[in-house]
This record gives C-alpha cells, sequence and structure tokens, in this order.
C-alpha cells in the first residue's frame, strides 16, 4: 500500500502547473452565476481547450489527453492550487461526455464532444421537474413520436445556468402505458433556443440569475439526438450517476486547495485564544485529506476492476456537508467582512448551501446508504 | 498509486477475525476485568504467535517490524473483538526500543514480538496513566532523555472501561538508556500508541455499529423492524459515513509512518481524532438504538460502549490531536 503516482501521472501534473501558472487570470473572473461572468467563463473555457486542459480525462481523439482517474485527480489538485475559475461547462464534461462515451453513437460524439470541449456550446441539465424531485421517476414532461424524432413538451425545473447555457439534456416520458415508472423513459439532447423552448430565469437564494425553468411546448428533437434506445433513460442516467460520477462530481483538489486557504486565514486573522475556531479550521484540514484519501482508495479499488454503486452516496453526503462546514468556519474567521456578499468565501458559501439538495439530496442517500450498504429494510420514504 | 491492501494483508485481517471470533472475547473480558489475566494472556500469546506484537520489532530483535499497514489492519481487528490488556502501548514500546537501542532493547524486543512480554508505558507531552500497568510485566516511563523502568506499576484505578486499569507508575527507578536517542524514539512511541488506538477505536465502531444493524433488523415495533425508520437509518447511515471516512486516514496515517515522513506526526493525529470521534459516534448510536437493553451491563456490546470512549481519549484527546494537525 502506498500513495506513489506513475511516471505519467506526475508529468501530466507537472505540465498543467506551468500551463496553469502562465494562465490563470490574475484577478477573479466575474461570477459565473451572472451573465457577464458567464460569458468571461465561456472564454477561459476555451482558452482552457487550447492547451487541451478542458477535458482531460477524455480521449485524445475528442481533445482530451486520455487521463486515468489517479491523472484526473491530480490534473484537479493543480487546478484548484491554482486558483482557476470554476468549470461552466463541468455539466456537459464531467455528466453528458461519460454518458455519450459509453451509451452514445459515433457520429454523436463526433458532433457533440468538440464544441463542448472548447466552451462553444455549454449544457445544462434537465432532470428535475415541479412534481419530480427525490422521486425523479414521477417525471411527467414527455416525448411524443413524430416523423423523424420525438415533440418534448412539460417543463423541467431547477436547472443550473440554464438561462445562459446553449443546450440542455435530460430524461422524457416516451410510453407513458409502461409498467413501472422508471420504464418507458428517453434520455436525449435538445436546444435551449430551439422554437418552443421558454427558459425562465430563477433568482438563486442570493439573487443571482442563474438558476431557470425550461417550459417546453412541441420542441423537435431529431432522432439523432436521443441517447441510446428509447426506453432504456432511466438506466442511462443512472449508470451516469453511479461509479465514476460519484468519484467526478466533487474532486478532492477542490477541498484540498480550500482547506489551505482557511488555515491561512486563520494564520492571518484567526484568534489563538478562539480554540473552538481553531478546531474548527483543523477539521476543514482534516476533512480535505479525508476525502482526498478515500477517493484514492475508492479510485484505486476502481482501477482494479471493482464495481463502486452504491458507496458513492457516501462521498455525496460527506463532501455536501464538509463543503458548508469549511465555509462557515471561513466566514466566522472573517468576523464582521462576512456579511459582505461579493467575496469568493461568501459566493462558495451561498453555493455550497446546495451541496445537500441537488444531484440526490442527502435524505435520499442516506436511505440508499441504510438501504444498499447496511442491509436495513425498506420503509416509507 | 495502489492505496490498496495487499491480499495477504487482507488475508491477515481475515484469520486474525477467525481467530479471535473463537476466542469467545467477552469471557476474557470479563475474566480479565475480574482480576484473572489468565485467559487474557492465553489468547495474548496466540495474538503473537499470529505476529501481532512483532509488528513494531525490527527484524535484529526479532521481530518482523516496522510495518504500520500490518499492525493498523490488526489493531482492527482487534478492537473489533475489544481484546483486553494494553495493545497499543506494548506496540508502542516497540517503537520506542527499537529507537532507543542497547542493552535494555535487547532485554524487552524479542519477548515482546513473541508475546512473552506484556508492556505498558507514559510518555511525555501525553497523559499521566499507564493503561493496565499492573498486568504488565514492564512499564517504561520516558522523561526528557532518559527511559527508565518503573520500579513498580502504582496503585491502579479503575478505567470507565472495566477492562481497563490506570496507574501513575511509581518514579524512580535507575535510567536503563539515556542520551539524544530518546526524545525522538519517545515521539515515534507516542504516534505509535495513537496510531494503534486510532485503528482499536475504528475496530470497536466497527462492531458497535455491526451490532446495531443486526438489533434494528429483527427488533420489533409497531409491527415493522426499527431498521425500517428513517430516523434510525439515517443515524447508522450516518455512522457508517464516520467511520468509512476515518478508515482512509488510518491507512494513510500508515504510509507516512511506513515512509518515515516528517509529515507522519500530522497525519497520526488527524486519524486519531477521526478514528476517535467515529467510534465514538458509534457508541452513542449502538446505546440509542437499543433502547434500554443498551443501558445494561447484561449485553455484551456494553464492553464495546464503555471502550469507545477512553480509546477516543487516550494518546492525545481529539483537542490535542486537532492543534497537532495544525501545526504540520
Amino acid at each position: 500500500m502506498d500513495l506513489e503516482q506513475t511516471a505519467r501521472t506526475e508529468s501530466l501534473r507537472t505540465e498543467a502547473r506551468a500551463w496553469l501558472r502562465e494562465h490563470v487570470p490574475a484577478r477573479p473572473l466575474p461570477s459565473l452565476e451572472t451573465e457577464e461572468g458567464f460569458a468571461a467563463h465561456r472564454e477561459w473555457e476555451a482558452l482552457l481547450h487550447s492547451g487541451r486542459w478542458s477535458a482531460v480525462s477524455w480521449p485524445e481523439e475528442y481533445g482530451g489527453r486520455g487521463a486515468d482517474l489517479f491523472g484526473w485527480l491530480a490534473f484537479e489538485e493543480e487546478y484548484w492550487a491554482a486558483g482557476a475559475p470554476g468549470r461552466v461547462s463541468q455539466n456537459g464534461v464531467s455528466l453528458l461526455a461519460p454518458t455519450l462515451l459509453a451509451h452514445g453513437t459515433a457520429g454523436q460524439r463526433a458532433r457533440v464532444l468538440g464544441p463542448m470541449a472548447s466552451g462553444e456550446v455549454i449544457w445544462a441539465q434537465a432532470w428535475s421537474e415541479p412534481e419530480a424531485g427525490s422521486d425523479l421517476a414521477a417525471l411527467r414532461s414527455r416525448a411524443v413520436r413524430t416523423e423523424g424524432g420525438w415533440l418534448l413538451s412539460g417543463q423541467k425545473t431547477w436547472s443550473s445556468r440554464a438561462a445562459f447555457a446553449d443546450r440542455a439534456f435530460g430524461i422524457f416520458r416516451t410510453d407513458p402505458g409502461a409498467a413501472k415508472p422508471h420504464h418507458g423513459l428517453t434520455y436525449l439532447m435538445f436546444g435551449l433556443r430551439e422554437p418552443g423552448v421558454t427558459v425562465r430565469p430563477v433568482g438563486r437564494l442570493d439573487g443571482k440569475p442563474a438558476f431557470a425553468e425550461v417550459f417546453l411546448d412541441e420542441v423537435f428533437v431529431p432522432d439523432e439526438d436521443v441517447i441510446g434506445e428509447p426506453g432504456q433513460g432511466w438506466r442511462i442516467a443512472m449508470s451516469a450517476t453511479g461509479d465514476e460520477r460519484g468519484l467526478t462530481l466533487r474532486s478532492p483538489g477542490r477541498f484540498t486547495a480550500a482547506a489551505g486557504r482557511v488555515t491561512e486565514l486563520w494564520r492571518r486573522a484567526g484568534d489563538p485564544a478562539d480554540t473552538a475556531l481553531r478546531d474548527r479550521v483543523a477539521d476543514a484540514v482534516i476533512g480535505a485529506r479525508a476525502y482526498q484519501l478515500f477517493t484514492a482508495a475508492s479510485a484505486a479499488r476502481f482501477a482494479a476492476g471493482a464495481a463502486l454503486g452504491p458507496e458513492s452516496s457516501l462521498n455525496k453526503v460527506f463532501w455536501s456537508r464538509y463543503d458548508i462546514a469549511l465555509h462557515e468556519t471561513a466566514l466566522d474567521l472573517l468576523g464582521p467582512d462576512a456579511e459582505v456578499a461579493d467575496t469568493a468565501w461568501a459566493e462558495g458559501y451561498v453555493f455550497a448551501l446546495a451541496g445537500p439538495i441537488y444531484a440526490g439530496t442527502n435524505e435520499i442517500q442516506r436511505d440508499i446508504i441504510a438501504e444498499r450498504l447496511l442491509g436495513l429494510p425498506k420503509g416509507r420514504r | 498509486m495502489p492505496f490498496l491492501l495487499t491480499a495477504e494483508q487482507r488475508e491477515f485481517g481475515r484469520s486474525l477475525d477467525a481467530l479471535l471470533t473463537a476466542a469467545d472475547t467477552p469471557a476474557v473480558l470479563r475474566a480479565w476485568a475480574a482480576g484473572d489475566r489468565g485467559p487474557g494472556r492465553a489468547l495474548w500469546g496466540r495474538l503473537a504467535d499470529s505476529g501481532v506484537f512483532a509488528l513494531a520489532v525490527p527484524e535484529a530483535y526479532g521481530g518482523v517490524g516496522p510495518l504500520p499497514v500490518e499492525a493498523a489492519v490488526a489493531c482492527v481487528e482487534l478492537g473489533r473483538h475489544a481484546v483486553p490488556g494494553p495493545v497499543a502501548e506494548t506496540l508502542a514500546a516497540g517503537a520506542l526500543l527499537a529507537g532507543t537501542g542497547g542493552p535494555v532493547a535487547e532485554e524487552w524486543l524479542p519477548g515482546i514480538a513473541s508475546g512473552a512480554a506484556v508492556v505498558s508505558l507514559t510518555l511525555e507531552g501525553y497523559g499521566p496513566y499507564a493503561a493496565d500497568a499492573d498486568a504488565a510485566d514492564a512499564v517504561f516511563t520516558v522523561t526528557g532523555d532518559e527511559l527508565r523502568l518503573a520500579p513498580a506499576p502504582g496503585k491502579p484505578m479503575a478505567s470507565a472501561d472495566p477492562a481497563r486499569r490506570l496507574s501513575r507508575p511509581e518514579p524512580g527507578g535507575a535510567p536503563v538508556a539515556k542520551g539524544r536517542a530518546i526524545r525522538p524514539a519517545a515521539r515515534a512511541a507516542g504516534d505509535w500508541a495513537a496510531f494503534a488506538t486510532a485503528a482499536l477505536a475504528l475496530g470497536c465502531g466497527e462492531e458497535l455499529l455491526r451490532a446495531t444493524v443486526a438489533y434494528v433488523k429483527q427488533r420489533t415495533q409497531f409491527g415493522v423492524p426499527v431498521g425500517s425508520f428513517q430516523a434510525v437509518k439515517h443515524r447508522l447511515a450516518d455512522t457508517l459515513l464516520g467511520l468509512e471516512f476515518a478508515r482512509p486516514l488510518l491507512y494513510g496515517a500508515a504510509v507516512e509512518l511506513a515512509g518515515g515522513s516528517p509529515g507522519a506526526g500530522a497525519a497520526v493525529a488527524a486519524a486519531k481524532v477521526s478514528a476517535g470521534e467515529a467510534g465514538y459516534a458509534a457508541a452513542r448510536t449502538a446505546l440509542q438504538l437499543h433502547g434500554a437493553i443498551g443501558y445494561t451491563e447484561e449485553l455484551d456490546l456494553a464492553w464495546w460502549l464503555r471502550r469507545a470512549r477512553p480509546l477516543r481519549d487516550a494518546w492525545g484527546t481529539p483537542s490535542v490531536c486537532r492543534a497537532r494537525v495544525l501545526a504540520g
């Protein structure tokens, strides 16, 4: 047992560090959650792509570097340690792209991945609906067969950054007569500026507009934008939420860098007599290390051929809870300045607050942990 | 980056589990607590035959160490089965004497490795008590750059865990080693003691969780297993979460100890606070979810319930460990 990296991983790390040192903007970009900031982050994606850093884990033919999980983890450590901007293309790069690589056609990969990697097309997710949140299989938005494709109708909601994004992906009901709610669903991609689409920005808790509701009224989707077989949407969507997704949704590098910044803040501004706050700073450091090592162990098991499955629920509850605690600690260290809203810590705090809610609420994740890892009986939710 | 146990290491853990499952540790614990050390010493001997106490002792002295990863595997199993006696202290004494060398090392290390010598110790910077000193063959104390063999174990006091006793070793005795090697050896011993205690705490928590999950599956109220209630499930899910995120910190510390890294002390402290807190949280969960039966000494689980907090606090309380993490 050791934590040594292969020469390939270390060389990727060294190259990434040098490139980032040269290219990361000296001043933070405007908030990703505003129109101006979205545009600035899109330009950053193009710059990343020019250095072939926008999707390191993709195959080289699509603009990636074919990095394995360890290479990706090392890149992420360097990326966040360098203070690089948030990733506006994250939904596409880390969720839709793996789905296309696993279930898409060669034509879809050729058509979709290039513009995704360069930031030319930014993707939003379209899963939740007003009546289908934790109970996602209750979704009602439908896709009805038409000549050469499908007509989408219904409403999707809580779609992050859909207000500014170009296209979206999600699952739709194609067989309303199917025996079970999660049967008869189909995974597909659609344009957010097509006829019949109305995007209504919804201000999030801090008033920033980048969340949206998406209303669909007979929006045409050609057959070539259906991923996998019609009716298989649930299985395809779930395969993307297990395994690697559990590891790649939030990289440890992000928290290692943030814990480092909290520690610096403590050394600069902390009151040595306030041992309660000091303990929370220590917990930020310990939690980042725990998450990093937990991920290293999961990645090693995955590389050795094991399926990860429900343990990704442990991972999600851990980082989402940790992220809030880390930001609360930072805000407490800022004292009266914690209230100032346009700081990186304040923005990060508002972002962190959503963590226990999205990507499967932590309550749902705890049900999964209890039933699938501990073998407890199913009960009423 | 194989941050994974090897097949041999996993097999080592399984073989200790089998040995300890057959040993009926609750009976051993009851005898040990009543002052009858026979069954405990016999079990200690069998564990030594499996190589457990040789893991911190170098080959030159009849050991196989230092092998911290294997020591973590072993101590998790010993913790899961609540093996009585100064396990962490004996392993730490191995590291201490390996660092000092000299006649005292030649005298005691082979016996530690073979299981013939059960050892306790105190170190500067930790608590004043030597655990189970009254059951030990030797009690070492370190002050400054002097290592002493305590002339007597001191009067034992009861611990919150009835299978453990605390003594302040009688002061005095001539130094058995002194000089510049003592302080680094004592630092290494403190790291090993905290590291082994973290592993014992993790194992203790694992058993508390296992027993509680089994209980809530079979205990019915309102006509259904209480384990089907969300309030129960979520508490158990959080308990598992705590243990599963302490585990990689423990093995991360093992890797640092094995590599002699300067960050080993901080890594051990991170593992200690996390495993100690997770084990204790498991005890609180176990007590609550067992209900009144959990609040009795008639349930064997009481041995684990009473142990979790002493393990959390021994060789570095959470607060001490957190300070150490920040000190780097």
